[in-house]
C-alpha cells in the first residue's frame, strides 16, 4: 500500500473540488434548496376550489346551496350560469375545476317523494385532485342536506382513524428521507462518474495509470473526496429539516449515518461503472442521469407509493439501491425503528455494495492496462 | 445563411458520430417513459389490514367480512392484541390496524351507534389518505345495511340525489394525466443538458477559440447550437406521442399540430436555459450541475408531480417564470381537455416571451465573453 501516493491523490481532488466555487456552491446549497421547496412549497392538499354553478331556474333551494358554496372556506364560486354549455370553456381554459349543475324546479323536488336531482361534473383529468374535489363538495351537500331535514334515525358506526408516523400527512416529512438518498445519489454516482470520464476525455487517466497508483487506489482517491461532500449534505438537509420543517427524528442518527455510508457506497460504485462504460462527459452524464438519478425518484417510492405500481413494475424496483435505502431512512426517522426491523434492506444494501464495487474495481482495470 | 448551413452540417455531424450518445438521447428516454410512466401512480389497490376483534361477535365479523369481499383490504393477520398488531405495522406486514372494541355489538344495538378504530402506516402518505376514505365508505355502507335489519320500518330516502361524473377522464386513469408530464419531462432533461454542455465542451477541447477568430456572428452560433437538439427534442417528443397513444391509450382531443407549436416554442426556452448556463460556465461539469439545479426546480414547481394550486400563493407566483409549467400545463389541457389555440393563449405568450429573452441573454452573454 502505498499511503503516501493516496493522501496526494486525495489532496489533489479536493483542491479540484474546491476550486470549482460554482459547482461546490450549488452542491451544497441543493438540499437545502430541495429541503424548502418540499417543505414549503409542495403539497398535495387542494384548496381553493373554483366552483361554476350552473341552475336554469334559480330557486330558494338553489340560491340556499349556492351560498353554502360560497360561504365555505374551501370553495369559491367562479362562475353563475343559467347552462351547461358554459362549463366546457371554464373547463378548457382552467378557470373552473367543478360544476354544481341543478336539476330545473330543484327546490320543488326537494320535499317531494323522488329526491331533487344535481349533478357534479368535476374536472378529473388530474384523478386524485378531481376524486378529492368531488368528496368536497358531496360533503357541502350533505351538510345542507342534513339541514333541511329531520335527523337521521338510523345507525351510525363512527370510524376514528389515526395516521401513524405521520399524523398531519405533512410531504416534507415523508420527503426528506426520500430527499437524502437522492442528493446521496446525485453527489456519489454522478459527480464520480463525471469526474472520473473528465480525466479520460483530457487523456490525463493515463498519467495516472504510468503513475505508482494502483486502479484501487485512483478510484478511492475519486470516491473520498465526494463521499465526504456527500455527508456534509446530508446534515445540512436533515439540520433544515429538524430545525426548519420540525421534521421528527425517532431512531438513531448514527445508524442513518451508517446505512447512508452504505448507500453511499454502492452509488459510488455504480458512477465508477458508469464511467468505465463510457467514452465522454457527455454520455457519461446522461448515462447517470438516466440510470441512476430518474429511477432514484420515480421507482424508489420518493413520490409514488411502490404498492400503486403494476405488480410487473414491483420486482423491477427491487433493483434500485433508492428504493431499500428509503425504506430505512423512513424508518429510522419516522418510526424509530432501528436493525431487528430493518436487517433486510440493510442485508441487501450491503449485497449491492459488494457486488458492485467488485465490478467497478474489476471494470476499470482492462481500461487502464 | 451559408455559414449557417455549414455550422449546422457539423454540429450534426459531431452529434450522430457519437453512436452511444444518440442512442441514449432516443432510446432511453422512450424507454424510461415505458417504465416511469407505469410508476407514477397514487392508486391504491390492497391494503393489509391487521385485525383487533375485541367483541367477536355476528355484526364485528361481519364488518371485518364486508372490508375483506370489497377486495381493498386484505387481512394481514388477527388477534385480540393491538401490541401484536403494531408488531406488524412495524415491520410492514400490515399497513393499518382495525380495532373493535368489546361490547361493539351491544353498543350497536342499544344506541343505534359504535366506533371503530383505525390505525394507518402514513409512512406512504397519500395512499394512507385513500385507504381511509375507502374504509370510512365501506364501514358507512355496511352500518346503512345494519339499520335496515334493525330498524325495517323506516325509511331512509335521500332529499338530494347527487350524482357526479368526472370529465376527461371518467376512469380517473392516472397514468393519462402522467405520461404526458414526464414526456416533457424527459424531453427537458435530455435537450437542456446537452444544450448545457455544448459550448462548454467547445471550450474545454479549445475549438471556441478557433470558432472566435473566424467571422461568425453571435447569432449565427447560437443559432447553429441550437438548432440541432431543437430538432432531436422535437424528433423526441413526436416518438413520444406515438408511445403515449399506442402503448398507453392516452385520449388525444386536442389538435397535434397545437402541441407541436407549443412544443416549439417551450424548447426554444428551456433549450435556452441551457445555452445560457453554457456561456458561463467553464466546465462541463460544472454546466451539468448548475443546469441539473435549474431543471430540478423547474420540475418540482411546475406541476408535474404535485398540482400548482396547492401550493402557497407566492410559489404560485413564482411558477409563472417557470417555462415547464406553461408546457405542461397546455400539453395536458390539449390532448386531455381539447382545449384550442384560444384556450391556451396566455401560456403560450409567456413561453414565447421567455423564449425572447432568454436567447437575447445567450447571445449577449456570448458576445460579451468573446469581446
Amino acid at each position: 500500500m502505498n499511503t503516501v501516493a493516496l493522501r496526494a491523490f486525495v489532496i489533489k481532488e479536493i483542491r479540484h473540488i474546491l476550486r470549482d466555487r460554482q459547482t461546490l456552491t450549488i452542491l451544497l446549497l441543493m438540499p437545502l434548496v430541495q429541503v424548502v421547496l418540499f417543505g414549503f412549497a409542495l403539497r398535495s392538499d387542494v384548496r381553493n376550489i373554483r366552483v361554476a354553478i350552473v341552475d336554469p331556474r334559480p330557486d330558494y333551494a338553489t340560491l340556499a346551496l349556492q351560498e353554502r358554496f360560497a360561504g365555505s372556506r374551501r370553495f369559491q364560486v367562479v362562475a353563475i350560469g343559467r347552462t351547461t354549455a358554459a362549463v366546457e370553456p371554464l373547463f378548457r381554459r382552467g378557470d373552473a375545476d367543478v360544476a354544481v349543475i341543478f336539476e330545473p324546479g330543484f327546490g320543488s323536488h326537494l320535499g317531494g317523494v323522488e329526491p331533487a336531482q344535481l349533478l357534479l361534473a368535476v374536472d378529473a383529468s388530474d384523478p386524485n385532485t378531481g376524486t378529492v374535489i368531488q368528496s368536497y363538495a358531496r360533503a357541502v351537500i350533505a351538510s345542507y342536506e342534513a339541514d333541511i331535514t329531520e335527523p337521521d334515525r338510523g345507525v351510525r358506526i363512527v370510524t376514528v382513524a389515526r395516521m401513524r408516523f405521520n399524523p398531519t400527512l405533512e410531504s416534507v416529512n415523508l420527503f426528506v428521507p426520500g430527499l437524502i438518498a437522492l442528493v446521496l445519489t446525485l453527489v456519489s454516482a454522478l459527480m464520480t462518474a463525471i469526474s472520473l470520464s473528465r480525466e479520460k476525455e483530457r487523456g490525463t487517466l493515463e498519467v495516472l495509470l504510468v503513475s505508482p497508483l494502483r486502479p484501487v487506489h485512483i478510484i478511492v482517491g475519486k470516491v473520498l473526496p465526494y463521499l465526504v461532500l456527500a455527508f456534509a449534505n446530508v446534515l445540512t438537509a436533515l439540520l433544515a429539516a429538524v430545525l426548519v420543517f420540525h421534521v421528527p427524528f425517532r431512531g438513531s442518527l448514527l445508524l442513518l449515518l451508517a446505512e447512508s455510508v452504505l448507500y453511499a457506497l454502492v452509488s459510488l460504485a455504480l458512477g465508477v461503472l458508469i464511467a468505465a462504460r463510457t467514452t465522454s462527459q457527455r454520455t457519461a452524464m446522461l448515462g447517470a442521469m438516466l440510470g441512476t438519478m430518474l429511477p432514484s425518484t420515480l421507482l424508489s417510492g420518493m413520490i409514488f407509493p411502490i404498492a400503486s405500481m403494476p405488480s410487473w413494475l414491483t420486482p423491477v424496483t427491487t433493483i434500485v439501491p433508492a428504493r431499500w435505502f428509503i425504506v430505512v431512512a423512513r424508518g429510522i426517522m419516522l418510526k424509530g425503528v432501528s436493525l431487528p426491523h430493518l436487517w433486510r434492506e440493510t442485508l441487501v444494501l450491503l449485497l449491492m455494495a459488494i457486488v458492485l464495487m467488485a465490478a467497478a474495481v474489476r471494470s476499470f482495470k482492462p481500461r487502464l492496462a | 445563411m451559408r455559414t449557417l448551413r455549414f455550422l449546422l452540417r457539423k454540429e450534426f455531424l459531431q452529434i450522430f458520430r457519437d453512436r452511444v450518445m444518440v442512442l441514449q438521447m432516443i432510446m432511453m428516454p422512450m424507454v424510461q417513459l415505458l417504465i416511469l410512466s407505469s410508476a407514477a401512480t397514487f392508486e391504491v389497490k390492497s391494503a393489509r389490514m391487521y385485525v383487533v376483534d375485541l367483541d367477536q361477535s355476528r355484526t364485528s365479523r361481519g364488518l371485518v367480512q364486508k372490508l375483506q369481499s370489497s377486495r381493498r383490504f386484505v387481512a394481514a393477520g388477527a388477534s385480540p392484541s393491538m401490541a401484536l398488531g403494531n408488531e406488524a405495522m412495524l415491520a410492514r406486514t400490515a399497513g393499518l390496524i382495525i380495532r373493535i372494541p368489546a361490547e361493539f355489538e351491544e353498543e350497536l344495538v342499544r344506541t343505534h351507534a359504535a366506533k371503530v378504530q383505525l390505525v394507518l402506516n402514513a409512512e406512504d402518505g397519500a395512499a394512507a389518505g385513500v385507504t381511509q376514505s375507502y374504509a370510512a365508505q365501506i364501514i358507512a355502507a355496511y352500518a346503512h345495511e345494519l339499520g335496515a335489519e334493525l330498524t325495517p320500518t323506516a325509511r331512509f330516502a335521500p332529499a338530494v340525489e347527487v350524482r357526479a361524473r368526472g370529465w376527461y377522464n371518467a376512469d380517473l386513469d392516472y397514468r393519462d394525466y402522467m405520461v404526458p408530464g414526464i414526456l416533457v419531462q424527459l424531453v427537458t432533461v435530455v435537450g437542456t443538458l446537452l444544450t448545457a454542455m455544448n459550448i462548454v465542451r467547445e471550450k474545454e477541447l479549445g475549438t471556441l477559440d478557433q470558432l472566435s477568430v473566424t467571422p461568425l456572428s453571435q447569432g449565427t452560433f447560437i443559432a447553429a447550437k441550437l438548432i440541432p437538439l431543437w430538432m432531436i427534442a422535437l424528433l423526441e417528443l413526436a416518438l413520444g406521442l406515438l408511445v403515449a397513444r399506442f402503448v398507453f391509450h392516452v385520449p388525444m382531443l386536442g389538435s397535434i399540430p397545437l402541441v407541436f407549436g407549443a412544443a416549439a416554442l417551450y424548447l426554444i426556452a428551456a433549450l435556452g436555459i441551457g445555452l445560457f448556463v453554457s456561456t458561463l460556465a467553464s466546465t462541463q461539469q460544472q454546466a451539468m450541475f448548475v443546469t441539473f439545479f435549474i431543471i430540478m426546480v423547474y420540475l418540482l414547481m411546475s406541476g408535474l408531480f404535485t398540482p400548482v394550486r396547492s401550493m402557497p400563493e407566492w410559489a404560485q407566483w413564482i411558477t409563472q417564470v417557470n417555462p415547464v409549467k406553461h408546457f405542461v400545463w397546455i400539453i395536458r389541457a390539449v390532448l386531455l381537455k381539447g382545449a384550442g389555440v384560444g384556450d391556451v393563449l396566455r401560456p403560450l405568450g409567456a413561453l414565447a416571451a421567455f423564449g425572447v429573452v432568454v436567447l437575447a441573454l445567450a447571445v449577449r452573454q456570448y458576445g460579451r465573453r468573446v469581446g
